[in-house]
C-alpha cells in the first residue's frame, strides 16, 4: 500500500503466548539504544526473567505477569522510552517511512498470529513521527487505527488528562485511543465504549479497534470516510479500501458489504 | 477482443489503451480493487470488468458501455457525460457523483450520497441507497427500486427522484409529489433501459419544494 504516502505505517500483531500469564510489552527507543542493560535493569526491578527480541527500532520484551507499575517505571526510569504496546497477545510496530521500507525493515512476514490491524498514514493536522503514528495502543491488548480528523480533540485530550489518561502526543487519533481507554477503564464495554464515542468525539472518522480476541469497528454518523468489510467462514476483514483485501484466500467467495454510519460492529469477545 | 489482466498489465496501459484505441471490446480481469479503472473513456467501447474495482471506476465516462462484474467502490461514474455504466454488484458511497449524461445502474445497494449534485445523468439502483442521496442533485433521475435512506434529496435542484420503497426522514426542501402519467412513463423508460421490471405505480416521486433555492418559474425553461 506504499502509494497510500510515504509517511508512517504501522501493525498492531495478536499472537497468544503458549504460556497466558506471559505479559509482552512493545517498547521504541532511540537508535542504538541498549536493549541489554534494560533487561538487567528491569530484570532487577521485578525481581524476574526477562527475554527481549530486537525488531530494528522496536524490542519486544516478554516477561511474567505482574502488579508492578511498568508505565510509572519506565516513565520514571526511562523517559526516553515509549511504550508502543502492552498485554498479553499483542505486539505494535510502527515507524515513519514508506509503508514498504517498513514491512522490509521490520522483517514482517516472520510473524504470525490470530489478527492483526495495519494501518498507513497521510497526515494533515500533526506531525509525522514515530510517536504519532497508527496504530495507538488504547490501553493493555487493545489498540486503534483512525481515519478522519476530530475537531474537539484539544479540548477531549485536557479533559482526557485530568481523567489520569497518558496522552503523549497532540494527535487526534491518540484522543480517540485515550477516549476508549477511559471509557473502558470507568466500566464499558468496548461496544458501550464506542457508542459514547459516537456522541463525544466530534468530527469525522472511521474506527478500527483491535481487541485481545477481535476487532471493532466504527463509522461516523456521516460516513464520508471509507470502510468495507468482509467475511467468510474463516475470517473476516475490514479495510479502507477494498484493494487491501482482494489478496486474501478464498476473498472471491467473501460476503462483502460496506459498514452502516453509527453502527458499532464488533467481532469476538469484548 | 482485447483483455486486459491487472495482475500482469498496469492500469496505465489499460486506460491509455482506452483513451486511444477505438477498439470497441475490451476484457479486462483481475481489477483486485484498483482504482480509476477504465476512467475518462471518450468513444464508444464496450468495456467489461470481471471483478471488484476501487474508487472513480468510469469516471468521467463519455460514449462507452461499462459493465462491472463484482462490486464498485466510491465513486463509480462520477461526473459520467454519457454511455452506459452497469454495477453487477454494490457500488460504495458518491455513485454517479456530479454526472451530466448517460446511465448509471447498481443491481445491488448503492451507499451513501448516491447520485449528490447529479446534473443530468440518470441512475438507476435496483437496491438501496444509502443516506444523503441526492444531494443537491440539479438535474437528471434517480430511481431507487429498494429504500432510500436518510436526508434524501436535500438541498435539492430539478433532479426527479423515484422511490419505491420506504424513505428515511426527507432532506430540506425535499418533498413528496404527484406522480403523474407523464412521470409514469419516465420512470418505465428508465426501468426498462436498466432491464427492470416493475410497476411503475409502486414507486413515489419526490423532488425539490423549491423553497431553499431561488426558484423563478419565469426561468423553469433554463433548468
Amino acid at each position: 500500500m506504499s502509494d497510500r504516502g510515504p509517511d508512517s505505517a504501522g501493525v498492531a500483531i495478536y499472537n497468544e503466548p503458549e504460556d497466558p500469564s506471559i505479559l509482552k510489552l512493545s517498547l521504541f527507543a532511540p537508535s542504538g539504544y541498549d536493549w541489554d542493560a534494560l533487561k538487567a535493569e528491569l530484570g532487577q526491578a521485578l525481581d524476574a526473567e526477562i527475554d527481549y527480541a530486537v525488531h530494528a527500532t522496536h524490542a519486544l520484551f516478554t516477561l511474567p505477569d505482574t502488579d508492578f507499575d511498568l508505565d510509572e517505571w519506565l516513565r520514571k526510569e526511562h523517559p526516553e522510552l515509549r511504550v508502543m504496546s502492552a498485554g498479553h497477545a499483542i505486539e505494535i510496530y510502527k515507524e515513519k517511512g514508506l509503508p514498504e521500507n517498513f514491512v522490509r525493515q521490520f522483517a514482517l512476514q516472520d510473524f504470525s498470529g490470530s489478527h492483526a490491524l495495519g494501518h498507513t498514514r497521510m497526515a494533515t493536522e500533526s506531525a509525522v513521527t514515530t510517536e504519532h503514528s497508527h496504530p495507538f495502543s488504547t490501553g493493555m491488548d487493545l489498540c486503534l487505527v483512525h481515519n478522519g480528523s476530530l475537531s474537539n480533540h484539544n479540548r477531549l485530550r485536557s479533559f482526557l488528562r485530568k481523567q489520569g489518561v497518558d496522552i503523549q502526543t497532540d494527535n487526534d487519533s491518540e484522543v480517540a485511543a485515550g477516549y476508549l481507554m477511559w471509557r473502558l477503564s470507568e466500566g464499558d464495554t468496548l461496544k458501550e465504549a464506542l457508542e459514547n464515542a459516537l456522541q463525544d468525539l466530534d468530527g469525522f472518522y472511521t474506527l478500527a479497534v483491535g481487541t485481545r480476541d477481535g476487532f471493532a469497528v466504527l463509522r461516523d454518523p456521516i460516513a464520508c470516510k471509507p470502510a468495507v468489510l468482509a467475511e467468510t467462514d474463516d475470517w473476516v476483514a475490514m479495510a479502507s479500501e477494498f484493494r487491501a483485501i482482494a489478496q486474501l484466500d478464498g476473498v472471491e467467495n467473501a460476503h462483502i458489504w460496506e459498514p452502516e454510519p453509527a453502527t458499532v460492529y464488533v467481532w469476538g469477545g469484548q | 477482443m482485447k483483455q486486459f489482466d491487472l495482475k500482469v498489465d498496469t492500469l496505465r496501459e489499460l486506460n491509455q489503451y482506452l483513451h486511444d484505441s477505438p477498439d470497441n471490446e475490451v476484457h479486462v480481469i483481475n481489477p483486485e480493487g484498483r482504482h480509476c479503472v477504465a476512467a475518462g473513456v471518450n468513444h464508444d467501447a464496450d468495456v467489461t470488468i470481471d471483478g471488484h474495482v476501487g474508487y472513480y471506476c468510469a469516471g468521467m465516462n463519455k460514449h462507452a458501455h461499462i459493465t462491472v462484474n463484482g462490486n464498485a467502490g466510491p465513486g463509480v461514474a462520477e461526473n459520467m457525460m454519457s454511455g452506459v455504466v452497469r454495477v453487477k454488484g454494490g457500488a460504495s458511497q458518491y455513485a454517479g457523483a456530479s454526472g451530466h449524461g448517460g446511465t448509471l445502474i447498481v443491481e445491488g445497494d448503492a451507499s451513501s450520497r448516491c447520485g449528490i449534485s447529479m446534473k443530468g445523468i440518470d441512475i438507476v439502483v435496483a437496491g438501496d441507497v444509502g443516506h444523503m442521496s441526492g444531494f443537491m442533485a440539479q438535474e437528471g433521475h434517480l430511481v431507487v427500486c429498494g429504500d432510500a435512506g436518510h436526508h434524501l434529496g436535500d438541498s435539492l435542484y430539478e433532479a426527479v427522484i423515484f422511490v419505491r420503497g420506504s424513505v428515511g426522514e426527507l432532506g430540506a426542501d425535499c418533498v413528496e409529489k404527484e406522480m403523474t402519467e407523464d412521470h409514469q412513463a419516465e420512470l418505465a423508460r428508465l426501468l426498462a433501459a436498466a432491464g427492470l421490471d416493475y410497476p411503475t405505480d409502486e414507486f413515489r416521486r419526490y423532488g425539490s419544494a423549491r423553497k431553499l433555492y431561488h426558484f423563478d418559474i419565469d426561468h423553469a425553461d433554463a433548468y
